[in-house]
């Protein structure tokens, strides 16, 4: 309902803030556009449009199908599903875990609260991360991507500022009721914070997919190399992956395979984030106004 | 003579700390995976900054490398390029607040005004996707839209016009670099004020139309008023932030402008440290940055304080 007071509508600022929307949102979709529609094309598109296609006439997975025979690209997607997948999990325990257990008044709470809280303030640096890394045997593991990110402090913030809003009774009387810590918090906690817990781990799989620093800093094994590594090696800087590291004779149109490689770093979180997408607005804000 | 038992150990409230961990235990339990994460990618790196203060030697290793004190600091001093580094980033994180700052904060301003909900909701989630890409991918994205063989020059080339060289001119860095920013981030950025401005109470409007205050009066009288507190708290984080300008976005973009404008203090690091095997420099560099950004964190937010505002961390400690 528009209340009383307000004017109504102006066409002319209804237009002002449509153009200026709109031209916002363009921007964003047309080069995810452009890179999609390339990936499909068939050579004879791309070398008739001089490189980059809007609609191809004739779509083509063939780009895909190199991608996924095996070689290089083929195991990095397999590498970044397993750190994404495997990461995204261990981090949720270990976060929810001490979320709850700092969302309640109980011994020692207070220090290890603070202890999280203080990484907010200063970050150790990259050098001293490198040896620590590298003293515990982790260069060229895939576990360099995974264990250093398996506790980030906002999410950490956003999932305990939630517990904490849990009523104190309904644990109460679970507790009278003989039920457990341990109990509680996978019987009530987590059934009632579903929501924020998917967020949380949305937040958490685009981390671990998206890694390329850690990746870059820890691995040089080029065979663990994730997908964003293998985007920066030979999209980015452009050297192109011979048929032997495609495992298919002949590689097709560099172009297309090249925006393919675009395509599968960018589908997977395209494809989760919009069910997830309603409750942003809720996590972030608790996270941020608490924190 | 009898001396008075001592008083048993109290906890807080009250229980002994025995009882405390009958009732507790379970839940420290849970604590300590998150304990041993922190402790081992967080605390031990801390204490690994004291190679900052030493000559070190990876096959000695911190026990066995030899102290020089302040020496690596020294040098960092006498290092032009640690000095053209520092100028970068001052540069990109001032450019950064002027232009980056206000965008997401209009872009809320409009989206809150906006009279289909339609409309509303189908913006909001183009907006927000980005912010979920990485910055590999927003980099090629930029790369396949304006470099040398991007689709815009492309256009221009059919058009007969000369191609503009916008990923590989040094002189438009900052520019290019804020225009990635406000394409990944500004429409994430929007979500806090949108959920601000919902929290504004309606009938402050209400009053002021009464008194015959138009739209734009309302606008700036009601709405800017009560987007000051979170303007201020991103703000602060922004200012605690400024010395770590974007790392990715850098060393993803620095081979092809050239250090010259892209070296920035984080790269400075990694180039110097772990490429150029100087590890103290490295440390050093890293270290002066971490404790001048949690000094400018702490000293923005005791300002904050100061001019009323509830800042992040709040007085009475933390909760």
């Amino acid at each position: 309902m528009r209340p009383v007071w307000k004017e109504s509508p102006s066409p002319g600022y209804q237009a002002i803030k449509a153009v200026i929307l709109g031209g916002f949102a363009l921007v964003i979709v047309i080069p995810i556009l452009v890179v999609i529609s390339t990936s499909l094309a068939s050579d004879k598109d791309i070398i008739n449009a001089g490189g980059y296609v809007l609609w191809p006439s004739h779509p083509t997975f063939k780009a895909y199908q190199t991608l996924f025979s095996g070689g290089l690209m083929g195991r990095a997607i397999l590498v970044s599903v397993f750190v994404t997948v495997v990461g995204t999990a261990i981090a949720l325990a270990v976060t929810i875990a001490l979320a709850y257990a700092t969302s309640r008044p109980v011994l020692f709470g207070r220090p290890v609260l603070l202890m999280v809280l203080f990484t907010l303030l200063f970050a150790p640096g990259i050098i001293p991360m490198f040896l620590v890394v590298k003293q515990l045997g982790l260069l060229d593991s895939l576990w360099s991507l995974i264990l250093p990110g398996a506790l980030g402090a906002f999410n950490f913030v956003v999932l305990r500022t939630f517990f904490m809003n849990v009523p104190g009774e309904l644990l109460e009387s679970a507790r009278i009721d003989g039920a457990s810590d341990f109990t509680i918090l996978r019987r009530i906690i987590m059934p009632l914070s579903k929501a924020v817990i998917a967020v949380v781990g949305l937040f958490y799989a685009v981390g671990f997919w998206n890694a390329f620093f850690n990746a870059l800093l820890y691995l040089n094994d080029t065979s663990k190399w994730p997908v964003q590594v293998i985007l920066r090696t030979y999209v980015l800087q452009g050297k192109s992956l011979s048929a032997d590291q495609l495992g298919v004779h002949p590689p097709p149109q560099p172009q297309s395979l090249q925006m393919a490689v675009v395509v599968v770093a960018l589908v997977p979180i395209a494809m989760v984030y919009p069910f997830l997408q309603r409750h942003f607005t809720k996590g972030v804000i608790t996270g941020a106004v608490k924190g | 003579m009898l001396k008075p038992s001592a008083p048993k150990r109290q906890a807080r409230n009250g229980l002994p700390l025995k009882a405390k961990w009958a009732r507790d235990w379970q839940m420290v339990l849970l604590m300590i995976p998150g304990v041993l994460f922190l402790l081992v990618f967080f605390y031990l790196p801390v204490i690994g900054n004291v190679v900052a203060f030493q000559d070190f030697q990876p096959y000695l290793g911190i026990m066995h490398s030899e102290w020089n004190g302040l020496q690596n600091f020294v040098n960092l001093y006498d290092n032009p390029d640690f000095w053209d580094a520092l100028r970068n980033t001052l540069l990109l994180a001032g450019v950064q607040l002027l232009l980056f700052f206000p965008v997401p904060i209009g872009l809320a301003l409009i989206v809150d005004s906006l009279v289909s909900n339609r409309f509303r909701k189908w913006f909001q989630t183009i907006a927000y996707l980005p912010h979920f890409l990485s910055w590999v991918l927003v980099v090629t994205l930029f790369q396949q839209s304006l470099g040398g063989a991007g689709f815009v020059n492309n256009l221009l080339r059919h058009a007969g016009l000369d191609p503009i060289p916008f990923m590989t001119n040094p002189d438009t860095f900052p520019l290019l670099v804020v225009a990635q920013l406000i394409w990944k981030d500004a429409g994430w950025a929007m979500i806090i004020f949108l959920a601000a401005l919902t929290t504004v109470d309606v009938s402050l409007y209400e009053a002021a139309a009464a008194d015959g205050a138009g739209r734009w009066r309302r606008m700036w009288h009601i709405t800017l008023p009560s987007l000051r507190t979170v303007i201020v708290l991103l703000l602060i984080l922004r200012i605690g932030d400024i010395l770590s300008v974007g790392f990715e976005q850098f060393i993803l973009q620095r081979d092809s402008v050239g250090p010259g404008a892209a070296e920035v203090l984080d790269t400075f690091t990694y180039y110097a440290g772990v490429v150029g095997g100087d590890w103290s420099s490295g440390a050093a560099a890293g270290l002066a940055k971490g404790v001048v950004g949690a000094l400018l964190l702490w000293g923005a937010n005791s300002l904050a304080h100061r001019l009323g505002e509830p800042g992040i961390f709040q007085k009475r400690g933390v909760s």
